[in-house]
């Protein structure tokens, strides 16, 4: 492993912890500001919390600043969010909108440059430098993953390859014939492009290429998806993260040390809250992560509730950066299920799964109340990698994931056996989760 | 010299052994003998055929959990206390018999014992010493 690979932006990313602290604030105090006074919705809801930019004297003091929604997003869609003239919004982008309505974006050409700043800081990150040929496979238009990689690579002076997705013989053509040294695409597309190869072109061999590295975002991924793109790739697969509401890809991205994502701290403060009450967290514990962007002109987003679920920590990572590390997104705060007081995430018993198993599971979580109590059962579907003959290996198997559940998530679930392909699975996606509590 | 035995999972629901042995009868193959173990939510089906590798092949492309287990078949006398000595030669050498089962060869007027080991070394070791004969692949597959 590589230590420490090239910073970008080596002032900011490896910046003493109270220097960063006072350029935050700084930064935070010029952001809320502008929000406040460009902006008719964030002027609204700061009045109606009692709260004016001039009280902002620490970055706690953040605290008293009302959240931002995604629902509030798209009342205010498409460019009610805006803080600066249409005059001098350059581009537009917007969410692909998958759980509910889009919502649209806008960017000066300072927020452009950031953006792409940030992207070739990602790229970096992970390895790169201008002596990379990066294969954009991420699709180009309104959804942020291509041009925003685009023009960080640009950025970083890498030789683009602008192929947007799909096509993927082309693209397999492409990292043969260009000789790509880096691939960046959403990780499913990564398996995909490997799956076409071993049915449809025997003789392409990833490892007779020049790929060595890809950044993989825009979905949530697995350390076993992780484990199986290198392995079939050849390569080191890093972690890229962001939003569209955000700025888009380029938030936070994994380094050398492949374990935690960096966050951009001097573009973006981060909180964890706990989603229930709203409450801001102390470091190390998981919830919702915030986000408030210290910089942006265009969409100034202040105390953004991502829905994301993961956890804040610092370490003095092998890299040299300073930044604060998420870890890897675990769920969507959507998706949490309350067991008997417990927040319980879906993501968490994938995880569980994944580490007993050693493969991408297939489970389903059935919530139901019996009386006042709830009860979970977790199915889960015995593969060939986990199957044995032996009965006692079969029971202690499921004794295995119980007590993990119990002693990781704090509540005892049914744990049972099924065959495959048995569970649910609508439109390819399976569906996760079943709670039959309502209905009752 | 080892019998391959088919281990499938099966879920104690109605129709799922019946669905199993479809899948074997349509590919013409044919179960020398079968056994099932069982807890409450599901069993292990555990089969000799006379093509296993075809049968594994067939349940695997049915999205069948199943797999393939190396076992010992042993000839035995049908007569009275003929098992419990076969099975004193393992006792006496510590050897661990994870599960067993029986069939009668109807044209040798035998017993064949199906015997699954931890260490199917050492078990075979015990057996050769002890003069008992393992059934040949052939023998018991047919084919």
């Amino acid at each position: 492993m590589t230590t420490g690979s090239a910073m970008f932006s080596r002032e900011f990313e490896s910046m003493p912890l109270p220097q960063l602290k006072a350029l935050q604030l700084e930064r935070l105090r010029w952001s809320v500001r502008h929000a406040y006074e460009h902006n008719p919705h964030y002027r609204k809801t700061f009045d109606a919390a009692g709260f004016h930019p001039d009280q902002l004297k620490t970055l706690e003091d953040l605290r008293r600043v009302p959240f931002l929604t995604k629902q509030e997003m798209r009342d205010n869609s498409p460019f009610g969010l805006f803080a600066v003239s249409m005059k001098d919004v350059v581009r537009v982008h917007s969410s692909s909108g998958t759980t509910g309505s889009a919502t649209v974006v806008g960017y000066t050409r300072g927020d452009l440059d950031l953006w792409a700043t940030l992207i070739a800081r990602s790229l970096a990150s992970a390895g790169g430098s201008c002596d990379d040929i990066l294969q954009v496979a991420y699709g180009y238009g309104l959804f942020t993953g291509g041009l925003g990689v685009h023009y960080g690579g640009e950025k970083i002076g890498a030789t683009v390859v602008p192929i947007s997705g799909g096509n993927t013989d082309r693209q397999l053509m492409l990292i043969q014939d260009f000789g790509t040294t880096m691939l960046a695409c959403t990780p499913s597309y990564a398996i995909n492009m490997a799956d076409y190869a071993s049915r449809h072109m025997p003789a392409f061999d990833f490892r007779k290429t020049r790929l060595r590295r890809g950044l993989f975002g825009a979905e949530p991924w697995t350390e076993a998806m992780r484990r199986e793109i290198e392995a079939r790739m050849g390569i080191d697969a890093y972690d890229i993260y962001g939003l569209s509401e955000v700025i888009g890809p380029g938030v936070s991205c994994e380094c050398s040390a492949k374990s935690g994502l960096h966050v951009f701290e001097d573009a973006f403060y981060v909180e964890i809250i706990d989603p229930v009450t709203g409450e801001v967290l102390p470091e190390g514990s998981q919830g919702e992560i915030v986000y408030t962007s210290l910089t942006k002109e265009c969409c100034p987003v202040i105390r953004y509730r991502s829905r994301d679920i993961t956890r804040l920590y610092r370490d003095s990572c092998a890299c040299g950066r300073t930044l604060v590390k998420m870890e890897k997104v675990c769920g969507r705060s959507d998706d949490m299920l309350i067991i008997r007081g417990v927040n319980v995430f879906p993501s968490q018993i994938e995880s569980l799964l994944v580490e007993i198993e050693g493969v991408e599971p297939h489970y389903q979580i059935v919530v139901d109340r019996h009386g006042a109590l709830d009860d979970i059962e977790v199915m889960v579907e015995v593969q060939e990698e986990i199957f044995s003959d032996e009965l006692k290996v079969m029971n202690a198997l499921s004794g295995k994931i119980a007590a993990r559940i119990r002693s990781v998530l704090g509540i005892s679930a049914k744990v049972t056996l099924v065959e495959p392909a048995t569970l649910e699975r609508g439109a390819g996606k399976a569906r996760r989760v079943i709670d039959r509590r309502q209905l009752s | 010299m080892n019998i391959t035995q088919l281990s499938v999972f099966l879920e104690n629901k109605p129709g799922r052994l019946q669905s199993i042995l479809k899948t074997i009868a349509d590919r013409d193959i044919n179960i020398r003998t079968l056994t099932i173990a069982e807890v409450n939510d599901f069993g292990i089906l555990r089969m000799i055929v006379n093509r296993p590798d075809e049968a594994y092949e067939a349940l695997r492309a049915a999205h069948v959990t199943c797999s393939r287990t190396d076992v010992l078949a042993v000839a035995l006398e049908d007569t009275v206390g003929a098992l419990y000595r076969l099975i004193e030669a393992f006792s006496k050498r510590d050897i661990n018999i994870e599960y067993m089962y029986a069939f009668t060869d109807r044209y040798q007027a035998h017993s064949i014992m199906i015997f699954r080991f931890d260490d199917t070394e050492a078990a075979k070791a015990a057996l050769l010493e002890e003069g008992y004969t393992i059934m040949k692949r052939s023998e018991i597959h047919g084919e």
